[in-house]
């Protein structure tokens, strides 16, 4: 899941600061999980708005605004709405924020920062354990991964400022490299050569076209 | 000539130290300390924005250092460089005379002044060792030939008192895999472990130089326990540096007395000052 957080509010007003008439898209995939962007954030942001003067001609919580082909006919559904606004404020990650963008010429801005892929570890807590890095090796760490998980992608085991499993820059985290040795210690020993970054060296691009 | 290979291969007992360079470009301090420690040392650190701090280069410190008639070790670390620059500032150190490599990992950025530059970490240590020695070797990291090679002795760290120590000498083996030819420890403060952990590491053809800090003040217990990542001074230490009248000569007496002891065990000390390099060699004097 992607995993957001809100803006701070006054952040939001001073760039909507010459916009008046607002339509909001929340997205219904993971910035409902994180309480950011689901039905009842939108409707607590349209509630700040309206007190600070702006007027909300409408609202959609789309499945995923991620995925283009949704939102744009969201956007053809709603586009009475949308075209009495000025602007369309997202609260969704950053792609869907740049899908929003793609399906209208409307002032687009966000309400969210977008921090990592993360999973739930309790309600409301999440952590990274993976940064699509482009070639897993999972294998090879007894699955816990040191390059999502480690402040300095560590690929040869701990650095020494690891004290009692902890990170050296925040004692909330374990350091990955003790986790990966207290499941098999054997994985640590073997000699990882510098990985080839040339495989996440442009932005991502994939096509399944040709395969379905 | 590598002054420092051949001391360790042939003397008793080597000492080693670091100096810090300034945060600016006023030399004076640095060359002044470095003059005080000339006389006792067989080779002096020069650090790399330790702890993450911006200084003035390791490069330059070295070469000052040279200037000197001091041997310097350069100290690397994979936080600031990606493979590129790394590849390309040894080289550039190797055709300046520098001939002594510490490769390390770094304080994470986070740590230090400028937390908000973006770190590399595009190597590890391991992984910084293995491209030394490539360098030696005569090739790049991807097997392009040199014109001409660098013939760099080269070391790393370990620390013998790591809270998780099979993981720690694991990957001191890996380091040694990978070239390493000495190590300098993390500060030892338990030295039945430490020989325990000599004897362990004399199956391997490596140099170890033990750290041994001079602690000269509370200052400096506060600064370390907090500010330096896997660093912890025991109790019964600032126990004796708070109730001496003279803490300086407490800190200096405590770290002869350590290196006393080390005398038969390891290969040398690396002297560690945290800004108080003209204490050096009145410790190295007292030890003998
Ligand atoms: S190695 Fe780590 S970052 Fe890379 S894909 Fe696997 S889990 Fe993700
Ligand atoms: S303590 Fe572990 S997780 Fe933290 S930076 Fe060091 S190796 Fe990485």
């Amino acid at each position: 899941m992607v995993i957001t957080s809100q803006k701070k509010h006054e952040e939001i007003l001073k760039y909507l600061s010459s916009s008046k008439k607002i339509f909001i898209v929340g997205c219904g995939a993971c910035a409902t999980v994180c309480k950011t962007g689901g039905e009842e954030e939108v409707w607590q942001m349209e509630e700040f708005l309206s007190k600070n003067n702006k007027e909300i001609t409408g609202d959609v919580v789309i499945d995923e605004v991620c995925h283009l082909l949704l939102t744009r006919r969201a956007f053809r559904e709603h586009k009475e709405e949308i075209e009495k606004a000025d602007t369309v404020l997202v609260m969704a990650c950053g792609t869907g924020i740049q899908a929003v963008v793609a399906s209208t010429s409307k002032k687009v801005y966000p309400v969210l920062d977008t921090l990592f892929i993360g999973v739930t570890k309790h309600i409301y807590e999440f952590q990274e354990w993976c940064n699509t890095c482009g070639e897993c090796l999972l294998s090879e760490t007894n699955g816990i991964c040191p390059i999502a998980r480690c402040p300095k992608h560590m690929l040869n085991g701990p650095c020494g400022g690891v004290v009692d499993g902890k990170c050296e820059i925040d004692p909330e985290l374990d350091c990955p490299w003790i986790l990966i040795y207290k499941r098999n210690k054997e994985s640590l020993k073997k000699i990882h050569l510098p990985r080839d970054n040339s495989k996440r060296a442009r932005p991502g691009i994939l096509s399944l076209r040709g395969v379905r | 000539m590598n002054k420092l290979k051949q001391a360790l291969e042939n003397q008793k007992f080597v000492f080693t130290t670091e100096i810090y360079p300034p945060k600016g470009t006023d030399t004076t301090k640095f060359l002044r300390m470095a003059q005080i420690v000339k006389r006792s040392v067989t080779a002096v650190n020069v650090t790399d924005n330790q702890r993450a701090l911006v200084k003035l280069s390791s490069i330059a410190g070295c070469l000052l250092l040279r200037k000197q008639g001091i041997e310097p070790v350069y100290q690397i670390t994979t936080r600031d460089r990606n493979r590129i620059a790394i590849q390309s500032e040894l080289m550039g150190a190797y055709a300046l005379g520098i001939r002594n490599i510490l490769a390390i990992t770094g304080d994470h950025t986070l740590l230090g002044d400028c937390p908000e530059a973006k770190p590399v970490y595009d190597l590890d240590s391991v992984q910084l060792l293995y491209l030394i020695s490539k360098l030696n070797s005569g090739f790049d990291i991807n097997e392009h030939p040199l014109q001409g090679k660098t013939d760099f002795f080269y070391g790393a760290v370990v620390n013998p008192e790591a809270s998780d120590l099979e993981p720690e000498l694991i990957k001191f083996e890996k380091k040694i895999k990978c070239g390493a030819q000495f190590f300098q420890t993390q500060i030892i403060w338990d030295i039945d472990k430490f020989k325990k952990f000599m004897k362990y590491a004399s199956k391997f053809n490596v140099k170890i130089l033990a750290g041994i800090i001079i602690i000269s003040s509370s200052k400096v217990i506060n600064l370390m326990n907090k500010k330096v990542p896997g660093i912890k001074i025991p109790d019964s230490i600032i126990r004796r540096i708070e109730k001496s009248s003279d803490p300086v000569k407490e800190g200096v007496k405590i770290a002869s007395e350590q290196i006393k002891e080390l005398q038969g065990v390891c290969d040398g000390a690396h002297i560690i000052t945290v800004g108080k390099e003209d204490l050096t060699p009145q410790v190295i004097e007292m030890s003998r």
